[in-house]
C-alpha cells in the first residue's frame, strides 16, 4: 500500500491569483526515498507542507497510510519534518530539542531519555547535548534537526531542502549520510530540493515539478535517459538544443536543422513537417579533428574550451552558427585547441526529439 | 549660489577632526549638563532636609505607605496588562477576520488620548459627578486606589499590546510549525516555544508598563480621591511647601526604580520559563477551537469594557457642551476658555521647542551611540545613561530639577519647563534615532566616503534620507509626549500647560463645569489625534527607515 497518496491536490494563494500547486497527483511507496525536484517557486515546498498539514489544500485529498488526512492537524499526522532553516528552538539546548517530541507525546521519562540518547548517538552529537543552537555549526544543526524529527518515532520523514544552507563539501557528505540513515531505519522519505545532483544521488524516484505541476516521475536513470518533457531534459543533466523540422519519417526520422543540415534520429513519434527541438547530451557526442564523413556529422570550429578536471568541455560553433557543447573525458582521446576545425557526431538513438514549444523554447526552458 | 557655499563650508568643517570632536563633545556635555545631572543632583542637594520626615512618625508612615502603593500598583498593573494584552495581541496578529484591523486601530486610542483626559474620562465612567451620571447609575468605583489601578491598566494596555503585536509580527512562525510537526497541540506550542522566544518582548512591555505607572501623575491626581501614591504624595508635599518629604520620597522612588529596572535587565534574560513539563491531554483541550473562541471573546470584552469605552466616555460631556451652546464661549475665549487657549498654546510652544532642541542636540548623540565613533566603551556607557531619565518618575524628576536650577535664579520659569520636558523626551528621540542609524549598513557610508563625500555630505545624502521617517516619527512622538506631560510640569513650575490646567479644573482649583472640562479634554484629544495622524501618515508604508 502506498505510504503517501496525493490526489488532484491544488493550492492557491493571493486570493486565488497564485496557483502554487496545480492539480497534482502522486504516490510514494513504503520505504521509498522520494524527491521533489524543481526550480525555486515551483510549488514543491507548498506540496510538502500540504502533506505535513501545515497548509490545507483548496482541492483534492491527501492520504497517509491509506487514511485521508485533509482535516487532520499536523500534530496528529505522525510525520517527521526537517525544515530548511532547521527551526531548532533557540531557547532549548540540543538535548531538549531532540527530546521535545517524546515529551510532548507524554512518553515516560526513561523512554524519552533512551530515545534522545539513541538519536543523538546516531548522528554523533551526544557529546554536544548541552549546546544551544547558536553554538552549533550548520552541519551539526542539520543533524540535530534530523534527530529531533526522528525521535518522535514517525516512519514518514519530510525534508524541506535540508542541505540547502550548508556549504558544498558538507552537503556532499551529509546527503549520503541522510540516505543511509533513512534506509537503515526503513523510513519513507520525501525530500524537496532544487539541486538535481543531490536528487539523483540519493533518490529511489524523483518527481520534477514546474509552475505547480508535476512534469515527470521516475527513477534518476529514467529521467536522465528518457526525459518526457523538454524542461525535464534541460533540468536533469545538461543538454544541447538544436531547432529544426521533420523532413522524413521512415525507418528513422530525418530532421533538417538550420543551414540545411540533415541528421537522423531513432525517435519516430513526430510527423513530417513538424517543427521540433533536437536534444543531445554533451557527453554523447564524438569529436574528431578535421572534416570526417560520419553518421550525423556536424562540422564546426572550437570556439572555447574549459578544463574541468575529469572532463574537458568544448564549445563548438557549427557551420550553421548554432553552438553546442561537447564534454569528453580528459584522459581519453586527443585534445583540441581553439579554432581547430572539428567534426562532431552522435548516434541516432542517443538523441531526443521534442515538439517545438508553443510558447517558445526560451520560455519553456526558463527556471523561474 | 549661497546654498552651495554653505554646504561647501559645512563639508570643509566636517572634514576637520577637531570640528567633529567639538560637535560630539558639545552634545555629550549638553546631555550631562541639562539631561542627566540635574534630575539626579537636584534631589541630592537637599538631602539634609530628608530628616524632617523621620521627626514626624505619621508623616513617615504616610511616606512609606505612598511609596509602597506606587510599586505595588505598578507591579500589579504591569502583570495584569500583560495577561490581558497578550491574548489581544495574539488575536490581532493571528486572527483572520477583517474586523481585527479595526480593533488594531482602536487598541491605540488610549495611547493617543492624553492621560489627563483619560483620567477624567475614567472618572466620569466609573464614578460620575453631580452633573454627569456614570452609565452604571451610581458610582461603581469611587475615586481611590481601585480607580487608580483601572486608570493605570487602561493607559498602559495599548503600550503592552503594541509591543507584543510587533514581537509576534517579527516572530518566526516556523518554530511553532516545527513544534506542531513534533506532536505539540497549538496551546503547547505557544507555551513551550513561542512565549519563551518572546520573553525579551514580554520583559520590555513589563518595563514600559511599570515605568508608565510609576511616573503617571496628572490623571492619577484626578482619580485618586484621598488615596496617595508616590507621585501624589510628592505633589501634595510640593503644594504644601514641604520640601523634606518631597525630596525623600522622590529619592526613594528613584533609587528603588533604578534597582528594579537594573534587576529586571540583568536577571530577566536569565529567567527560564517552565517548558519541560507538558500536560498533553489538558493542553489539547485548551487548544480546541471553542476554547480559543472563548478566550478571544473575553479579551475583546475586557478591551471594550475596561479600556475603550471608558477612554471615550469623555465624548458625552463634550458633545453635551457643544449642544448646549458652549462653543461660542470657547472660540471667543470667554470665561475659563481664555486660560485654556493660553495653556494649550504654552503646551504646543514647549512641545515644539523641546522637539527642535532634541533634534539638534540629540542627533549627534544618536550617531555617537550608533556608530561608536569614539571606541566602544564610551558609546556603551552613554547608551545606558541615556535611559536614566526614563526610569525616574516624572514628578520626582521635576522636583529635582526645580531644586537644581533654583541655584540659577536668572533662569525664567519657562526655561525650567523646557529643561524638564527636554529631560523627559530626550531618551525617546535618541533611542529611536540610534536604532534607525544602526540599521543602515555601514558600507553605504563607506561607499559614499570612497566616492569622495565629506562627512557632512555623507550625513546629508546617506544618513538623513535613510532615517528621515524615523526622524519625523521621533519628532512627532516627542511632541505628543511633551504635550501629555503633567508630573514634571507640576513640580518644576507654576506655569499651566493644558494638562495641568485640566487637573486644576477637575480638582476644583479653577471653577469649570463638567461640560467645560469635557470639552477641554475633547479639544486636547483632537489636537493630539491630529499630531498622531501625521505620524501614521508619515510612517505608514515607508519601509524600515
Amino acid at each position: 500500500m502506498p505510504e503517501i497518496k496525493v490526489v488532484n491536490v491544488s493550492k492557491r494563494f493571493g486570493g486565488g491569483k497564485i496557483v502554487a500547486v496545480d492539480n497534482v497527483s502522486l504516490q510514494i511507496r513504503d520505504k521509498e526515498y522520494f524527491s521533489l525536484l524543481g526550480p525555486s517557486g515551483c510549488g514543491k515546498t507548498t506540496l510538502l507542507r500540504l502533506i505535513a498539514g501545515l497548509l490545507q489544500p483548496d482541492e483534492g485529498e491527501i492520504y497517509i497510510e491509506g487514511k485521508i488526512v485533509n482535516n487532520v492537524p499536523p500534530e496528529d499526522r505522525d510525520v517527521g519534518f526537517v525544515f530548511q532553516t532547521y527551526a531548532l528552538f533557540p531557547h532549548m539546548n540540543t538535548w531538549d530539542n531532540v527530546t521535545y517530541g517524546p515529551r510532548v507525546k507524554a512518553w515516560n521519562e526513561e523512554k524519552s531519555e533512551r530515545i534522545g540518547r539513541e538519536m543523538l548517538e546516531m548522528v554523533r552529537l551526544y557529546e554536544r547535548a548541552d549546546a544551544f543552537p547558536h553554538e552549533l555549526s550548520g552541519g551539526m544543526m542539520q543533524r540535530v534537526a534530523l534527530s529531533r524529527a526522528l525521535a518522535t518515532g514517525s516512519k514518514l520523514l519530510l525534508l524541506d531542502e535540508p542541505l540547502g544552507a550548508l556549504d558544498a563539501k558538507i552537503r556532499l557528505e551529509l546527503r549520503n549520510e541522510l540516505r543511509r540513515l533513512v534506509k537503515d531505519l526503513e523510513l519513507t522519505a520525501m525530500h524537496v530540493t532544487h539541486d538535481q545532483g543531490e536528487a539523483m544521488a540519493i533518490s529511489d524516484r524523483i518527481a520534477v515539478m514546474r509552475k505547480g505541476k508535476i512534469l515527470q516521475v521516475g527513477t534518476p536513470q529514467e529521467l536522465y535517459m528518457n526525459p518526457q518533457h523538454i524542461f525535464v531534459a534541460n533540468f536533469i543533466g545538461e543538454s544541447n538544443f538544436l531547432e529544426g523540422h521533420v523532413e522524413e519519417v521512415e525507418k528513422e526520422t530525418t530532421i533538417e536543422l538550420r543551414g540545411e543540415i540533415f541528421v537522423n534520429v531513432s525517435d519516430r513519434t513526430k510527423k513530417k513537417g513538424e517543427r521540433v527541438v533536437l536534444m543531445i547530451r554533451p557527453e554523447t557526442f564524438a569529436i574528431e579533428r578535421g572534416r570526417k564523413k560520419k553518421i550525423n556529422a556536424l562540422y564546426g570550429r572550437v570556439e572555447r574550451l574549459r578544463f574541468e578536471g575529469t572532463n574537458i568541455r568544448y564549445e563548438v560553433r557549427l557551420e550553421n552558427e548554432d553552438r553546442i557543447e561537447v564534454s569528453r573525458p580528459t584522459l581519453v582521446g586527443e585534445w583540441f585547441n581553439m579554432n581547430d576545425e572539428v567534426t562532431v557526431s552522435f548516434s541516432p538513438d542517443k538523441s531526443y526529439v521534442f515538439t517545438y514549444p508553443s510558447k517558445g523554447l526560451r520560455e519553456e526552458l526558463a527556471v523561474e | 549660489m549661497t546654498g552651495f557655499n554653505i554646504t561647501k563650508i559645512l563639508d570643509t568643517l566636517s572634514s576637520k577632526p577637531v570640528v567633529r570632536y567639538m560637535i560630539y563633545s558639545s552634545s555629550t556635555i549638553f546631555f550631562f549638563a541639562f539631561i542627566l545631572i540635574p534630575p539626579i543632583l537636584g534631589i541630592l542637594l537637599k538631602w539634609n532636609l530628608m530628616g524632617q520626615v523621620f521627626e514626624d512618625p505619621s508623616l513617615t508612615s504616610k511616606a512609606i505607605s505612598a511609596i509602597s502603593a506606587s510599586f505595588l500598583i505598578a507591579i500589579l498593573v504591569s502583570v495584569v496588562d500583560i495577561v490581558a494584552g497578550l491574548p489581544m495581541a495574539w488575536l490581532i496578529v493571528r486572527g483572520r477576520t477583517r474586523l481585527l484591523s479595526i480593533i488594531d486601530t482602536l487598541a491605540d486610542i488610549p495611547f493617543i488620548v492624553p492621560t489627563v483626559t483619560l483620567g477624567y474620562s475614567l472618572k466620569l465612567f466609573w464614578s460620575g459627578t453631580e452633573e454627569i451620571t456614570s452609565p452604571f447609575g451610581s458610582s461603581l468605583v469611587s475615586p481611590g486606589w481601585l480607580l487608580v489601578i483601572l486608570l493605570h491598566f487602561t493607559f498602559s494596555y495599548p503600550v503592552v499590546v503594541r509591543v507584543l503585536v510587533g514581537a509576534l509580527q517579527d516572530y518566526k512562525y516556523v518554530y511553532e510549525e516545527a513544534s506542531r510537526t513534533l506532536g505539540a497541540a497549538s496551546f503547547t506550542a505557544a507555551r513551550t516555544v513561542t512565549l519563551p522566544i518572546l520573553k525579551p518582548s514580554l520583559i520590555a512591555s513589563f518595563i514600559l508598563a511599570f515605568a508608565r505607572s510609576l511616573s503617571e501623575t496628572g490623571a492619577t491626581v484626578m482619580v485618586a480621591g484621598t488615596f496617595e501614591n508616590g507621585p501624589i504624595f510628592i505633589n501634595n508635599a510640593r503644594a504644601a511647601g514641604q520640601e523634606g518629604p518631597m525630596v525623600l520620597v522622590s529619592l526613594i522612588l528613584i533609587l528603588i526604580s533604578a534597582t528594579i529596572f537594573a534587576t529586571i535587565r540583568i536577571l530577566g534574560p536569565k529567567l527560564r520559563m517552565p517548558v519541560k513539563r507538558i500536560w498533553p491531554n489538558t493542553e489539547r483541550v485548551l487548544s480546541k477551537t471553542g476554547i480559543a473562541t472563548a478566550r478571544n471573546s473575553i479579551s475583546t470584552a475586557i478591551f471594550l469594557i475596561l479600556v475603550l469605552i471608558p477612554s471615550l466616555f469623555v465624548a458625552f460631556p463634550a458633545v453635551s457642551a457643544i449642544a448646549s451652546g458652549t462653543l461660542n464661549d470657547v472660540f471667543i475665549g470667554a470665561g475659563v476658555w481664555q486660560g485654556y487657549w493660553q495653556s494649550l498654546g504654552l503646551s504646543y510652544f514647549i512641545g515644539a521647542t523641546v522637539t527642535f532642541l532634541n533634534v539638534v542636540v540629540g542627533l549627534p548623540m544618536a550617531i555617537l551611540i550608533a556608530r561608536k565613533r569614539v571606541g566602544r566603551v564610551l558609546p556603551a556607557i552613554l547608551d545606558s545613561l541615556v535611559n536614566v531619565p526614563l526610569i525616574i518618575p516624572s514628578i520626582a524628576l521635576g522636583a529635582s530639577m526645580r531644586i537644581f536650577w533654583g541655584n540659577f535664579p536668572f533662569i525664567p520659569e519657562i526655561g525650567l519647563l523646557i529643561f524638564a520636558h527636554l529631560s523627559i523626551t530626550y531618551p525617546y528621540f535618541v533611542r529611536a534615532m540610534a536604532a534607525a542609524i544602526e540599521r543602515i549598513d555601514i558600507d553605504l557610508e563607506n561607499a559614499s566616503r570612497i566616492l569622495g563625500a565629506r562627512p557632512f555630505t555623507v550625513f546629508r545624502t546617506i544618513i538623513l534620507p535613510m532615517t528621515k521617517y524615523s526622524l519625523f516619527a521621533g519628532a512627532v512622538m516627542m511632541l505628543a509626549r511633551s504635550i501629555d506631560e503633567t508630573g514634571a510640569t507640576l513640580a518644576v513650575t507654576t506655569l499651566k500647560t493644558a494638562p495641568v490646567l485640566l487637573v486644576d479644573w477637575v480638582k476644583g482649583n479653577v471653577l469649570a463645569t463638567p461640560l467645560e472640562i469635557g470639552l477641554g479634554c475633547a479639544f486636547l484629544i483632537i489636537f493630539s489625534f491630529i499630531v498622531l495622524l501625521v505620524l501614521r501618515l508619515i510612517v505608514r508604508g515607508k519601509g524600515r527607515y
